[in-house]
């Protein structure tokens, strides 16, 4: 579904991702973790094109989305993304931050949307929120908003990058149960993050970056009881 | 006794006598068509100016328009807007003899150059997470400069933009320059044939206040409804 070709990625003299290659089946949940710095979230947001790479071919279900012949905003609308930062819009509510997409883009009319988008918060049990604004919500609130908002969108893949890392410890848990339930779907996803539980739990295959690179491609029971690269036996060590 | 006759008198003499009061109706008139028109034709030119800016800093395109904007801002902001003024009438629009349309679009691009660096400071000051959210969603540039990036951005330089428009409505009583009857020219064309000096003064002085006071009222009453956001 999604296809890294020699990926390189450098802001100016410092080089972020050097070569890699990687390949993304449908239905998969790729987790991608490592120590700060390791190139994991500006993969991700290369996927996307939020990251232009310097070099290399990002394939999205048959099209090369870093060509420039390709729309990259019509292949967006089948890329769901979560931030870290929730990225809210502040000046919507957050029914309109649900349906303002799906209605300027035209792919629903208002009222398929907005039905849409009640549903979708009656699923996250806040669809009292509907009219309430993202700075009268809960961080675990606003990012749980975050998911459903791209989910609205119909994505054939879903990019996390560190969705629970801005949270407070106890909102943590309902926002890795929404991705837990979403997995459980069939979504497609690749996850950045900490989260080691949710990596053994949820992900079909867990990446270790580091210094730019994947170091280790390992099953969840491989990754975890059997680390072959002494940078992730070190790194390892120190997050479990 | 004899100071209340003598008030009435001048009075009388100022805003009676030959309809004089007609003087400051016109004046006003005028005043408030330029300083809308002008207004109006600032926050657009502003907007442009200050979207391109931003692209091209954020993207390296739009290179020339950038160039061509960096010159019009250094320039207008460089020199006095009377200036301006009497260059747009006695050089550029040699054509025309509308002196309120000139006074209008000299003021409006004036004007312009200093909205589009507040609205360029307002745009900044959004979180770039606010246009990746938009962009990841499949939402144009435009689309999320509109929808999203700029409501947040007037809502962050209201304040700002309200003191531009009012030093707007003050700087247009230099139309007079132009020959055009604005409040200003009013006062004075009725002190030359009363030369009494109190009462237009006064009045117009009084018309000015009223004026600048209702349009701070406006960006309040703005300032409140785009601050339903921040409920929490």
């Amino acid at each position: 579904m999604i296809e890294v070709k020699n990926l390189c990625k450098s802001f100016s003299k410092n080089n972020v991702l050097k070569n890699i290659d990687y390949k993304i089946e449908k239905g998969e949940k790729i987790v991608i973790v490592g120590p700060s710095g390791s190139g994991k979230s500006t993969f991700l947001r290369c996927l996307n094109l939020l990251e232009v790479p310097t070099s290399g071919e990002i394939w999205f279900e048959g099209i090369q989305i870093n060509s420039k012949a390709t729309k990259i905003d019509t292949i967006r609308q089948k890329m769901g993304m979560v931030f870290q930062q929730f990225n809210l819009f502040n000046n919507k509510n957050i029914l309109d931050n649900i349906t303002l997409a799906p209605t300027t883009l035209k792919l629903q009319t208002k009222d398929e949307a907005e039905a849409k988008a009640m549903a979708l918060l009656e699923r996250i049990g806040l669809a009292d929120k509907a009219k309430a604004y993202p700075s009268q919500l809960s961080g675990g609130q606003k990012q749980r908003v975050a998911i459903v908002r791209a989910l609205a969108m119909n994505p054939d893949v879903m990019l996390f990058d560190e969705p629970t890392s801005a949270l407070d410890p106890e909102m943590v848990g309902e926002v890795l149960q929404l991705m837990t339930e979403l997995a459980d779907d069939g979504m497609t996803m690749v996850v950045v993050t900490h989260e080691m539980g949710f990596a053994r739990e949820v992900g079909t295959k867990i990446l270790f970056m580091d210094e730019g690179k994947i170091m280790e491609e390992a099953s969840p029971q491989e990754f975890f009881s059997n680390p072959k690269h002494p940078r992730l036996q070190d790194f390892l060590s120190k997050v479990l | 006794m004899q100071f209340f006759e003598s008030i009435a008198q001048q009075f009388n003499k100022t805003f009676i006598v030959d309809d004089r009061y007609m003087y400051f109706l016109k004046g006003l008139q005028n005043t408030i068509i330029t300083a809308l028109a002008a207004t109006l034709m600032g926050i657009i030119i502003g907007i442009i100016i200050a979207i391109i800016k931003v692209l091209h800093k954020k993207t390296g395109k739009l290179k020339i328009l950038n160039g061509i904007f960096e010159l019009y801002t250094t320039v207008i902001r460089g020199t006095p807007v009377v200036l301006q003024l009497l260059i747009s009438y006695n050089l550029i629009f040699v054509f025309s003899n509308n002196a309120v349309m000139i006074g209008i679009i000299a003021f409006g691009i004036n004007s312009g150059a200093y909205v589009s660096e507040i609205i360029r400071a307002g745009i900044m000051a959004v979180d770039d997470g606010q246009t990746e959210a938009g962009r990841s969603l499949g939402l144009s540039q435009l689309q999320t400069m509109r929808l999203i990036v700029l409501p947040q951005a007037f809502k962050n330089v209201l304040p700002a933009l309200g003191n531009e428009f009012i030093a707007l409505l003050k700087e247009t009583s230099v139309i007079g320059y132009l020959g055009v009857m604005d409040l200003t020219k009013a006062a004075e064309s009725v002190i030359s044939r009363t030369a009494n000096v109190y009462f237009p003064y006064l009045t117009i002085a009084i018309i000015y206040l009223i004026m600048v006071h209702g349009l701070s009222k406006l960006f309040n009453m703005l300032e409140r409804r785009f601050a339903q956001s921040d409920r929490s």
